[in-house]
């Protein structure tokens, strides 16, 4: 785990806010989201489907399509040659950008790769189009390099995508997000259409080549349990806004906001096979959001004032980042019941 | 590819077109016309010559033609004909052989025609793919509307509002023919009988564009629509690669997979294709001879021009078989 928290951040996101404009209405899928990466720092984004994770994910890489706009926000990345903020790039600076110093690993098993071309050419095609300069053997090297690097075998690269197993396939996605040695990575969902055996290599190999390069991670999932075994911190979102950021320890055994505690409680585990406590209600619509927090609806700590107000984010003594009415009253007063044992939480997803 | 694969493949083909000459041998002979007579009947009223004894000379001639054996003996007459090459006498162009008929009328055929369905197959491909790309401007994706509706329009009568207008009222270019008679005396190699040629195939070939390549563009649209949201598009534009380059190689080249098959259907069957509009400017071509054989039940005619007709579709859905691994890697016969 090469992670420096204390270094200037290699990621800042401030204020990132992304608006659908509908026919049903203006959706804010991402609300004022700001957070920062460490250089090194494996970040696990979690949350409901629907929440803006992966809308998140598109916007830092500049992918939103219309209806859907970048409303404001700056997500500044530090590189070799100074800071970049990516939303201030213009098209063909942001298409330089891609891979070379943001890139992003896409669910692959599925779908990802041409199936009309040979992994290697998609290879090439990628450093074709930033580093032209390159020779086709030297292309043909790095490429190669980056397929041993995500354990695969050099042979690979004259191989169809129809010709790999899912796993290989994630490999390969992944082989090529690491092509330029980006300096943050973000995978989405990489491995959720993966079995479980496949989904753990997978996770470990995406880590390896993330800390050989340096990189930052985002990772986008549903798996607590995977999050729990690899990342650093852990971010939830809920209907759009970031809602906890917190170390992923602190996190499962003493989760700040009562959404963190419901997904944690949802959780099934070793020593309760049991029945397990689901969330109550629905993930509201972003057409129609509660007043106030949004999650005040289906909170059961809901106080008065957090249908009115939208809470604050604040950030705790030791570190923590949490948007919430309990917590406004910032003191050393931080301690919502544990909810969970750690090391059950480490193996629960195992079972 | 193994060769088993291949083996197999050509016997079906060989047995798709004994079935389907087999169907044509028959086909025509439901009808009460008989062919020999028509001839007669015709010189009879071009001429005003009648015979005294016009059923012996009747009798005569379906003799020779071996028209008064049973059916299946004539087809299997035919049959043996045309595996030693023989497409026979054409009734009513008697003493011209079928195979000299086709030859003179084929080239015309597919001058026009190849090169009509290549050029359809390419704009309408083009204007498809671009209809559905996201990036193209509104124009470009609305052009695919107006030319579904020309595709709704018989090529035939597409032909007959442009003889009208282009070249009757405007009279820009030729009414009908393959090149001027006046001129020439027949074909020639010489460049102003090639540009003769050229004038004259405008409006046939326009007719022919125009009517299909409305189909073209829905069809490439269509899978357009699909490829340009598949994952594998957009990670392309998540690697950083140039447009260009997902258009082509990421976009165009997955969409186009049926657009493929579709074209070699349609050379196929380019023998057919311009029947009416080959008739309709009076184009020396394989649609003229074709439908003059059949107004006169001209067996052999119809046989000869239907058994190409065949092998053509035959032959060109073996080949794209046989050739669609290059395009789709996915599709492999044999062991890899």
């Amino acid at each position: 785990m090469t992670m420096n928290q204390n270094a200037a951040p290699t990621l800042r996101v401030s204020n990132l806010r992304v608006t659908y404009y509908t026919d049903a209405g203006r959706v804010t899928a991402v609300n004022e989201v700001s957070f920062a990466l460490a250089p090194g720092e494996r970040l696990g984004l979690v949350g409901e489907s629907g929440c803006g994770k992966s809308t998140l994910a598109l916007a830092l890489m500049r992918m939103i399509k219309p209806p859907g706009r970048i409303e404001s926000g700056s997500a500044i990345v530090r590189t070799d040659k100074g800071e970049v903020d990516l939303f201030a790039l213009d098209e063909e600076d942001m298409r330089r950008a891609r891979l070379s110093v943001i890139s992003y690993i896409p669910q692959g098993a599925m779908n990802a790769l041409n199936p009309v071309l040979r992994v290697g050419q998609q290879m090439i095609d990628a450093l074709q189009a930033h580093v032209p300069e390159m020779s086709y053997q030297a292309m043909r090297e790095r490429a190669e390099q980056a397929l041993e690097s995500v354990e695969l075998k050099r042979s690979v690269f004259n191989l169809y995508p129809h010709e790999l197993s899912g796993g290989m396939k994630q490999r390969v996605c992944i082989a090529i997000g690491i092509l330029l040695s980006p300096r943050v990575i973000i995978a989405d969902e990489p491995t959720s259409a993966l079995d479980v055996v496949v989904q753990r290599q997978v996770m470990e190999t995406i880590c390896k080549v993330q800390a050989q390069i340096g990189a930052s991670l985002i990772l986008i999932g549903h798996d607590m349990g995977l999050m729990a075994q690899v990342m650093h911190r852990v971010a939830v979102m809920y209907a759009g806004r970031l809602v906890e950021v917190s170390p992923v320890r602190a996190l499962f055994t003493r989760p700040l906001h009562p959404y963190t505690q419901a997904l944690i409680q949802s959780l099934p585990r070793l020593d309760n096979r049991g029945v397990f406590r689901g969330l109550p209600g629905l993930a509201p619509s972003l057409l129609r959001l509660p007043s106030g927090c949004a999650f005040h609806p289906r909170c059961a700590q809901a106080m008065a004032v957090c249908a009115q107000v939208v809470p604050k984010p604040i950030t705790t003594a030791d570190g923590r980042f949490v948007a919430c009415h309990l917590h406004d009253s910032v003191d050393s007063d931080l301690t919502p019941a544990p909810v969970l044992q750690e090391q059950s939480h480490a193996n629960a997803p195992a079972a | 590819m193994q060769l088993r694969y291949l083996l197999q493949r050509l016997a079906f083909m060989v047995f798709v077109i004994w079935s389907a000459i087999t169907l044509l041998f028959f086909l025509p002979r439901l009808s009460p016309i008989n062919p020999v007579r028509e001839r007669f009947a015709e010189l009879q009223r071009s001429t005003g010559w009648a015979p005294r004894d016009m059923e012996r000379l009747v009798k005569v001639y379906e003799v020779k033609f071996g028209l008064n054996k049973p059916l299946l003996e004539q087809y299997a007459d035919y049959m043996a004909s045309v595996l030693r090459g023989d497409l026979g006498f054409s009734i009513m162009r008697y003493p011209r052989t079928v195979s000299e008929l086709i030859a003179q009328a084929l080239p015309w055929t597919i001058g026009l025609l190849l090169v009509t369905t290549l050029l359809t197959f390419a704009i309408g491909t083009a204007i498809g793919a671009l209809a559905a790309w996201p990036r193209s401007p509104q124009w470009v994706k609305g052009m695919v509307t107006p030319l579904v509706v020309l595709a709704a329009v018989p090529p035939y009568l597409l032909g007959l509002l442009l003889i009208y207008f282009v070249a009757f009222r405007a009279k820009l270019l030729p009414l009908g023919g393959a090149y001027t008679l006046g001129r020439f005396t027949g074909p020639e190699l010489s460049l102003p009988f090639i540009l003769d040629v050229a004038r004259h195939a405008v409006l046939p070939a326009l007719s022919l564009i125009l009517a299909s390549v409305g189909f073209w563009a829905l069809g490439m649209r269509g899978m357009g629509v699909t490829v340009q949201g598949e994952d594998y598009v957009l990670f392309a534009e998540h690697k950083g690669l140039k447009l260009g380059r997902i258009f082509y190689a990421y976009y165009v080249r997955n969409a186009i997979l049926p657009q493929v098959t579709a074209l070699a259907l349609a050379l196929g069957s380019i023998v057919s294709a311009g029947i009416l509009v080959e008739y309709l400017y009076g184009f020396p071509g394989l649609g003229s001879l074709l439908n003059s054989a059949i107004l006169a039940n001209d067996f052999f005619v119809i046989y000869g021009i239907g058994l190409i007709t065949i092998v053509a579709v035959a032959v060109s859905m073996t080949l794209v078989d046989l050739l669609y691994p290059l395009l789709d890697p996915r599709i492999r016969y044999g062991t890899r």
